[in-house]
């Protein structure tokens, strides 16, 4: 009996250690890992790569009840990461001498480690990026260029946004704010959180419904239900394959633009893993295998020449280079600010 | 005399079964009458069609004269005591007993004093604070009761209440019942299996069997005048010979048993040398070494067992063909000498047995 | 003697064990994070997580609002729930009682989220009803089914359903059918019978499944989310945000002890108001 038990227990060990050293824990966005590079990374270098899907928020949580263990690698928002690394330490510094620095765009590798430095240290590299604008349906609504199209009292019921902090920024820009200068005076922006939850709440019987779910929202403007969107780029693009007469509108006050990185989680157990996933995927023939699925752009250098034609397409109709030059890229977001959003959130969802 | 409750041609089938076949009979104001029958012979579906939980399929109940065909259990003016008693055990004792007036529209002054009253009259007084938990089983029985007796119901209709007793309560009951019943002058109709029941506490008893009443009359007349072999049989303890009619003479035929014997006895329906016939004699009606043999039927059986019952102690005999009877054995101490093995001679007259013809040789 | 309790307590262990590290432990956790404002070394201990709730009308009204909205939906699924526990309980025969059951437990089979989409599906605007509607000439335009109070209390009463019949049901099982052919004898017409018979004898059945019906609304977060729509902040959504979007931990875990103590509160004064012991529920 004993030794039946003994035996048991040796195997087991046996078996969670061999899953243990073969494998890459990422904690990342639904479709960051397309299955044709988990696959190909596991012939590679022999890595499995275990993958839970998030958010920025959630990803946070999760590496803030732990304490920033239980993920290898982390793939937060730029501007997310510095407050709550100084809150909460949940990362650790990148080591730079293991990340291949000639697969990057230079300016945004520069700009991401600007973004992340705590205590003259550094915490992510750049992975992709892209913007929040609008999705419009031009048959429904032509013209809608800003995002004061989702206060139009002629698109009553047909309007539809996610009541999280982007909107507030953009509508913080629609009222004629610079949202991002008042980061640093959290009066100033109170007053601001103030103006636009009068103004929400007052469009609120404009709203079709607050979406919560990407793929949702998507269907709801392919079948008519929805005529004026705020949402990401990408969906955009991909209704407009279908559909020649919706497509992705950067707003005239500029595209909000976003850029997801690469963080490693303060105590990750494969390191060595984490750095060849990283270079890995900014490898140009791979990031364009990402970008080409997704819609999405990445800091990977060279990458363009292998993108599909259609994805560049999208991109080169929606960003000429003047409205490239107009998106505005989310700095770090100062902690208490969250907290401050999040009752105007409440409010307008509560208010009736 | 009036009739509390008049059944004529009442028939209840249940698709091709037909519990109640053809059932006519009156029950006279004042009575206390009893369906006996074993269990499946259709007293309960008769009960319930009284009660009007059945739609009997034909034929008319009416109750005082009155039809009672589509008229709801809750607006007729009977009452049933359920075979499990079906106390409310959510109210207590007052509760149960006033529900039935509280349903009436009662003032609650008279619902009181009325609850009050009726609980003196069952043996009862001071109990209507009691929970139903807290009462013992023939409390219980007599709450039952009351809760029916307070609506002062034309009829009251009993589903075997006595079942569930032990054996003592069960014969303490039936006496109170029986008294409780000449009390309050209601009409009773009691249906039971126990025909122990049926005979110590009714005025007429009815015997049901397979849907059909076999015969109604008073406890004395089913017990000595049987009108059918299924009565005979039912009602109290027989013994039995099969055989054959040798003669016929006025009421009486003489009968060639099959182990051999001859017997003289009444006979019940016509009467046809030849015929098959059963003979029913009750275990009292035999004699033991009667001292005057003349005019009774005599034969000798050897006693097998002692069945001492106090006054209800028999001899197990068997005749020389091994046929067992039973014979009641009177404790006057005259038959103190009789020991098992022992040969004796047995008579009986040819008043006490009845035979029925054999149909087809069920029976 | 000595051995047999050894023997309990080597039995009892890991249920402790579960007990004190699943549910304990964390539940301390989470009080002491309610009692402290920040985290870390600029921690100190407040009340202030839990003044905030009083003192902010929004988080209170929220917390009113959802538990009318429980008690409604716990008393609709009460009304539905009644006649369809009966129907099984008694009228039903054996065989359609067990399909019947199945047949409610069907939904069960997938996940909330599933559930909650089927529903959408049917009800969004170029859903399959209004599809029928127009088609059917109901309706001249498609209505907008989605998003509003009535919705989302249709979809937690269907949630709710099966965790009020099954109680239910057992209940109604349990009564003898002689107490209600009793009552009609005594001259009780329907609605006597079920007012003084039926609900009496099923009230610790009606008790346990209201109970779990309301936490399980008060505690539900998918179905006030996602069919209420923009005007249905759920309690459980303020926790969520509190925790997630806010980054204020200690905030949501005040409200989850609020969420606990007031939602307890509301049942002890309904068994007080019906004059019952918890006791007597759970048995």
């Amino acid at each position: 009996m004993r030794k039946v038990l003994l035996l048991l227990l040796l195997a087991l060990v046996a078996v969670a250690t061999t899953a243990q050293a073969e494998t890459l824990k990422l904690l990342t966005w639904k479709g960051y890992a397309p299955k044709e590079l988990v696959d190909k990374f596991q012939a590679e270098t022999g890595i499995a790569v275990e993958v839970t899907y998030s958010n920025n928020e959630e990803m946070i949580a999760k590496l803030r009840a732990t304490r920033g263990a239980g993920f290898d690698l982390a793939q937060p928002s730029q501007d997310r990461i510095s407050s709550v690394q100084e809150e909460f330490g949940l990362y650790q510094p990148v080591d730079f001498s293991k990340i291949q620095a000639e697969l990057f765009i230079p300016s945004m590798l520069e700009a991401v480690k600007k973004n992340t430095l705590v205590g003259g240290k550094s915490f992510a590299v750049p992975f992709c990026w892209g913007t929040s604008g609008l999705i419009v349906n031009a048959d429904k609504a032509a013209g809608a260029t800003s995002f004061k199209a989702l206060l139009d009292p002629q698109f009553e019921g047909r309007v539809s946004y996610r009541l999280k902090r982007p909107t507030l920024i953009a509508m913080g820009f629609a009222l004629g704010y610079d949202p991002f200068a008042l980061y640093a005076d959290p009066a100033a922006y109170q007053a601001m959180l103030d103006k636009i939850e009068q103004t929400l709440i007052a469009a609120k019987p404009l709203v079709k419904n607050y979406w919560a779910n990407g793929d949702a929202l998507l269907e709801s403007m392919r079948s008519g239900e929805v005529f004026v969107a705020m949402a990401w780029d990408n969906g955009g693009w991909k209704l407009h394959a279908e559909n020649p007469a919706i497509d992705f509108v950067a707003p005239s006050e500029g595209a909000l633009g976003w850029i997801d990185t690469f963080a490693i989680p303060a105590k990750a157990d494969n390191v060595e893993a984490a750095y060849k996933w990283i270079n890995f995927m900014l490898r140009p023939e791979n990031a364009a295998v990402f970008t080409s699925a997704e819609n999405t752009p990445t800091a990977s250098k060279d990458a363009n020449a292998h993108v599909v034609a259609d994805v560049r397409a999208n991109f080169e109709r929606s960003f000429p280079q003047a409205t490239i030059d107009n998106i505005k890229w989310y700095p770090p977001v100062p902690a208490s600010l969250e907290a401050m959003e999040g009752k105007v959130l409440d409010k307008i969802k509560a208010a009736k | 005399m009036e009739n509390d409750l008049s059944v004529s041609r009442l028939v209840k089938r249940f698709g091709e079964f037909t519990a109640v076949d053809d059932v006519s009979f009156d029950v006279p104001a004042g009575s206390f009458f009893s369906i006996l029958g074993p269990s499946g012979c259709g007293k309960t579906t008769m009960l319930r069609m009284v009660a009007g939980f059945e739609e009997p399929t034909s034929g008319t109940i009416a109750i005082r004269g009155r039809d009672m065909a589509r008229v709801a259990p809750n607006r007729r003016p009977v009452n049933l005591v359920f075979q499990h008693l079906a106390l409310f055990p959510m109210m207590n004792v007052a509760r149960n007993i006033a529900f039935g007036l509280e349903r009436r529209g009662t003032p609650r002054a008279e619902i009181a004093r009325r609850v009050e009253r009726t609980l003196e009259r069952v043996g009862l007084p001071g109990f209507g604070s009691k929970e139903i938990a807290q009462l013992s089983g023939g409390q219980k029985q007599r709450v039952a009761i009351a809760r029916c007796l307070v609506l002062e119901p034309s009829v009251l209709l009993l589903d075997e209440p006595l079942g569930a007793l032990d054996l003592k309560l069960r014969e303490q009951m039936k006496v109170e019942l029986k008294k409780l019943q000449a009390k309050v002058g209601t009409t009773f109709i009691y249906i039971t299996h126990d025909q122990s029941e049926a005979l110590v506490m009714s005025d007429a008893v009815a015997v049901m069997n397979k849907g059909r009443f076999e015969q109604v009359g008073s406890p004395q007349e089913l017990y000595g005048d049987p009108a059918t072999p299924f009565v005979a049989g039912f009602v109290g303890d027989s013994n039995i010979w099969e055989g054959t009619v040798r003669e016929c003479s006025g009421q009486r035929a003489v009968i060639g048993t099959d182990e051999g014997f001859a017997f003289e006895a009444r006979r019940r329906g016509a009467c046809a040398p030849g015929s098959a016939v059963r003979l029913f004699l009750r275990p009292e009606a035999m004699r033991i070494e009667p001292a005057d043999a003349s005019g009774l039927n005599t034969f000798r059986a050897t006693v097998k067992a002692l069945l001492f019952d106090g006054a209800n102690s028999r001899l197990l005999t068997v005749t020389p063909a091994e046929h067992e009877l039973l014979v009641t054995l009177p404790q006057n101490r005259r038959f103190d000498h009789i020991r098992p093995g022992q040969e004796i001679t047995l008579g009986w007259h040819p008043d006490s047995g009845v035979c029925f013809r054999r149909e087809g040789g069920d029976a | 003697m000595r051995r047999a309790r050894l023997g309990f307590w080597l039995f009892l262990a890991p249920v402790l064990a579960w007990l004190v590290l699943l549910i304990v432990l964390p539940h301390l956790d989470l009080l002491v994070m309610s009692l402290r404002s920040g985290s870390g070394s600029r921690a100190s201990w407040t009340l202030q997580n839990y003044a905030n709730f009083f003192g902010e009308p929004i988080y209170w009204l929220t917390f009113v609002r959802t538990a009318m909205y429980s008690v409604i939906t716990t008393a609709i699924t009460f009304l539905l729930a009644m006649p369809v526990a009966f129907y099984i309980a008694k009228v039903a025969r054996v065989r359609l009682q067990g399909f019947l059951l199945t047949l409610l437990l069907l939904p069960f089979w997938v996940s909330e989220l599933v559930r909650i989409y089927g529903w959408m599906i049917l009800l969004r605007e170029s859903g399959v009803v209004n599809f029928a509607l127009l088609k059917l000439g109901l309706a001249d335009a498609p209505v907008e089914m989605l998003y509003n109070d009535a919705t989302m209390i249709m979809g937690l009463v269907y949630t709710s359903m099966l965790f009020m019949v099954v109680p239910l049901v057992s209940a109604v099982e349990s009564l003898d059918d002689s107490l209600i052919e009793a009552a009609h004898d005594l001259g009780a017409g329907r609605a006597a019978i079920w007012w003084r018979i039926i609900l009496p004898h099923c009230k610790p059945g009606i008790t346990s499944g209201a109970i779990v019906v309301f936490m399980l609304c008060l505690g539900n977060y998918l179905t006030p989310n996602l069919m209420g729509g923009k005007n249905s902040l759920w309690f459980t959504e303020q926790i969520y945000n509190q925790f997630i979007a806010s980054f204020n931990w200690n905030q949501g875990a005040a409200f989850g002890f609020l969420l606990l103590a007031l939602s307890s509160a509301i049942i002890w004064i309904g068994l007080k108001i019906t004059g019952q012991k918890l006791g007597e529920v759970a048995s």
